[in-house]
């Protein structure tokens, strides 16, 4: 583009100024602005087929006995659900989408690291989620396993599991390619002046995920390899017939998806830390604090893989060890909840909707992780263990924290991303009917929970009706409040943004909104007495 | 404008290597796993690998990583032809260890010892667990030794055409750290697999 835009000097990232033009410009981009965009619309598609499915499953369960589809299918829905969901939306999630927009800007940084390697992890994702998606219509059928693939079971089905099997592979190694630039991004490219303790907290919490999807990942990766080798070559190492240990493979499995929680949960907790600072216009309570328990949750969440086998067969010293670990990683998490709620106190707060959604997050993650404890505590487990109080909880971490805080940071930083606002009003709604909707959906199964329905059941008792029915409408109401949403960003453009509309510090707030392609017009730096939450 | 960071290239091929330990670290958890199940098995087993070729395959895959070690030298010194002598006798050392894992594999399967064969489900468990061990991460190393024999040609192409100077060699060095890792990594396949008779 030769023509000037008036406002400002530099073309912002949104136009083209290579060779390519239009779509092309966009897929061959290696801009980290535009990469975390093209997730960004990549999730909420794969997001919205999950919400989709989610509601298919809820249609069936709304009466007990078969309604619409037999068990093989129900079966196959969940599986699904949960690949998609988990592996394509809440895993790279606001890493892949904010990490990459908004962190090297909040540093000081022009780009990544390694930007082509980041527009390659950008098509391994894309990859492995078409490998995912096309497990399921072709071979023999969706796969039936859960997104857990337990062996024995994913290694006698004749349904399709090698597939998702390998597209699960492809996007760990998405992952930890996303996971390694953002360290040595964060490593190399802060600005001058700004130490480790003068980052954000955002990009703080990105790098304490960054080190779980570079150091946990490639066990599930070997652990899928190993499945698709029982499939085709019959090495046995979880088959029993063959002297082989089912257990040994939920111990692989969980030691990396068990800090995939937090591989999730830990940037929703940053999104959240830059946003309750904003919108309190006050510095935030207990910046060290913050950044540490990032890293001791990375830490001890490396240490409590096995609190998801308490019934599978461990020794009772194994058990109660991973269940204190269990506790002791709810310190850290419970620290950053108590920095934020002091972060609040006498701050001068407006209640706009990002920090609208940053309240729902933390209503939200309190009752997800207070739940968690009781599983984690091993009598209560034995009780609620996989019952459909397990799928509450988890969802109440993955949807209520994550979720959420990808809502808060999608209102949050798309005046940046776009250069426009929207409207208030209907993103306050989107919020309302998102949170009872939300809340609708899931406490409910807590209830039905403790009363005994197991969870990935196709048939149930009478009795737990009611609360399948109301998980129902609360479904329906969840999807409202996401229609609401994307009809508030997407359907019209609203006022032109201001460079920094919600009074922040960090250092996206200084340049244009939309930025430049090169971010900064002038590489910023950081004064010695500067620190990253100055408000008066 | 060119962005270009050494150290920051560097770092980034380590946290890599990191990952991919961790990778055989999955393998190696199962093999310690199964080794304390079936000692006297992993015993029984091993004496069918031949500890005479993995020795040599030792000592061809340690000459390797020395010869790219001394080729990294040899570009800070200026002298390329050298470097591409070097690599070339590392890629040799790499086609060498190709070949003797060709014949030894291919021996087992003559004999039908091969994961899923007639053979192995008439040996006892953990001889089974052993011999798919080995193949599983014989075949994992191979497959990093084919990875890290493309990046070395790659590297070594772009030292002849002077594209890698004393001035600009990481991505020699990255291709040199990574055919370390698999050095390494076959340093304790060796006596896992081949030395525990």
């Amino acid at each position: 583009m030769t023509e000037e835009k008036t406002h400002h000097p530099e073309p912002s990232y949104l136009e083209d100024t290579g060779k390519y033009k239009g779509l092309m410009a966009w897929l061959t981009s290696t801009d980290h602005k535009r990469i975390g965009l093209m997730y960004m619309y990549a999730m909420m598609v794969f997001f919205g087929v999950g919400v989709l499915l989610g509601i298919i499953m809820r249609l069936e369960l709304f009466f007990p006995g078969q309604q619409f589809y037999g068990p093989q299918m129900y079966n196959g829905i969940f599986t699904i659900h949960g690949i998609i969901m988990i592996f394509t939306v809440v895993i790279p999630g606001l890493a892949a989408v904010f990490g990459n927009f908004s962190m090297p800007i909040m540093i000081g940084a022009k780009d990544v690291a390694f930007p082509r390697l980041n527009l390659f992890s950008f098509y391994l994702y894309v990859l492995g989620a078409a490998i995912a998606l096309a497990s399921q219509f072709m071979g023999n059928g969706p796969p039936d396993t859960g997104w857990t693939f337990y062996a024995p079971y994913s290694i006698q089905t004749h349904t399709n599991v090698v597939a998702a099997v390998f597209g699960a592979f492809v996007l760990g190694f998405s992952s930890i390619l996303t996971g390694l630039n953002f360290i040595v991004t964060m490593h190399r490219m802060r600005a001058p002046g700004m130490t480790f303790f003068k980052m954000p907290l955002f990009p703080w919490s990105l790098y304490a995920t960054a080190w779980i999807q570079v150091l946990a990942t490639p066990i599930v990766g070997i652990t899928l390899l190993m499945i698709i080798a029982e499939r085709w070559l019959r090495i046995g190492f979880f088959d029993p017939s063959l002297g082989g240990d089912p257990v040994l493979y939920q111990h692989l499995f969980w030691i990396y998806s068990h800090p995939a929680v937090y591989i999730m949960i830990l940037p929703a907790m940053g999104v959240i830390t830059e946003i309750v600072p904003t919108f309190a216009q006050k510095k935030v309570f207990g910046y060290k604090a913050i950044a540490i328990s990032s890293l001791a949750i990375a830490l001890v969440g490396y240490f409590v893989w096995a609190h998801h086998m308490y019934t599978s067969g461990m020794s009772s010293t194994a058990r109660w060890v991973f269940s204190l670990l269990t506790f002791l990683v709810a310190v850290p998490s419970a620290i950053k909840v108590f920095n934020w709620v002091a972060t609040m106190y006498k701050g001068s707060i407006s209640v706009k909707p990002p920090f609208l959604f940053a309240l729902g997050f933390i209503f939200l993650f309190m009752i997800g992780g207070m739940t968690g404890l009781s599983l984690g505590a091993l009598a209560t487990n034995i009780h609620v263990h996989d019952t459909a109080y397990v799928v509450a909880h988890f969802h109440y971490i993955v949807f209520g924290g994550v979720g959420f805080a990808f809502f808060a940071a999608v209102y949050y930083w798309y005046p940046k991303m776009y250069g426009r606002m929207y409207n208030f009003k209907m993103a306050n709604w989107s919020c309302v009917f998102l949170f009872a909707g939300f809340n609708l959906l899931y406490f409910p199964q807590f209830i039905i929970g403790i009363m005994g329905m197991p969870r990935r059941y196709f048939d149930y008792l009478p009795q737990f009706a009611f609360g399948h029915q109301l998980s129902f409408f609360g479904g329906l109401l969840l999807s409202i409040g996401f229609i609401i949403m994307l009809i508030t960003l997407f359907s019209k453009k609203g006022a032109k943004a201001p460079d920094n509309p919600w009074g922040g510090s960090t250092f996206e707030w200084r340049v244009p909104s939309p930025p430049p392609l090169e971010n900064f017009d002038v590489m910023p730096e950081m004064g010695v007495n500067e620190e990253p939450y100055d408000y008066k | 404008m060119e962005h270009r960071d050494d150290i920051g290239a560097k770092l980034g091929m380590w946290v890599f290597i990191f990952t991919e330990i961790l990778l055989f670290g999955g393998l190696f958890l199962v093999y310690a796993i199964m080794r304390s199940s079936y000692s006297v098995e992993f015993h029984q087993a091993a004496h069918h690998l031949n500890a005479f070729i993995g020795s040599i395959n030792t000592v061809v895959l340690l000459l390797s990583s020395a010869t790219v070690a001394m080729s990294i030298t040899a570009v800070q010194k200026g002298n390329n032809k050298l470097a591409v002598i070097l690599l070339f006798i590392t890629l040799l050392c790499a086609a060498v260890f190709m070949v003797n894992k060709y014949f030894e594999w291919g021996h087992k399967i003559h004999i039908g010892l091969y994961p899923g064969s007639d053979l192995m489900l008439t040996l006892s468990h953990g001889q089974v667990m052993f011999f798919s061990l080995y193949y599983f991460m014989t075949g994992l190393h191979m497959f990093h030794l084919v990875v890290g024999g493309i990046i070395l040609t790659i590297v070594m192409v772009k030292v002849h055409r002077g594209t890698i100077n004393p001035g600009r060699y990481v991505l020699l060095e990255n291709g040199g750290l990574y055919w370390h890792l698999v050095d390494l990594i076959w340093i304790f396949l060796f006596p896992l697999l081949y030395l525990i008779t």
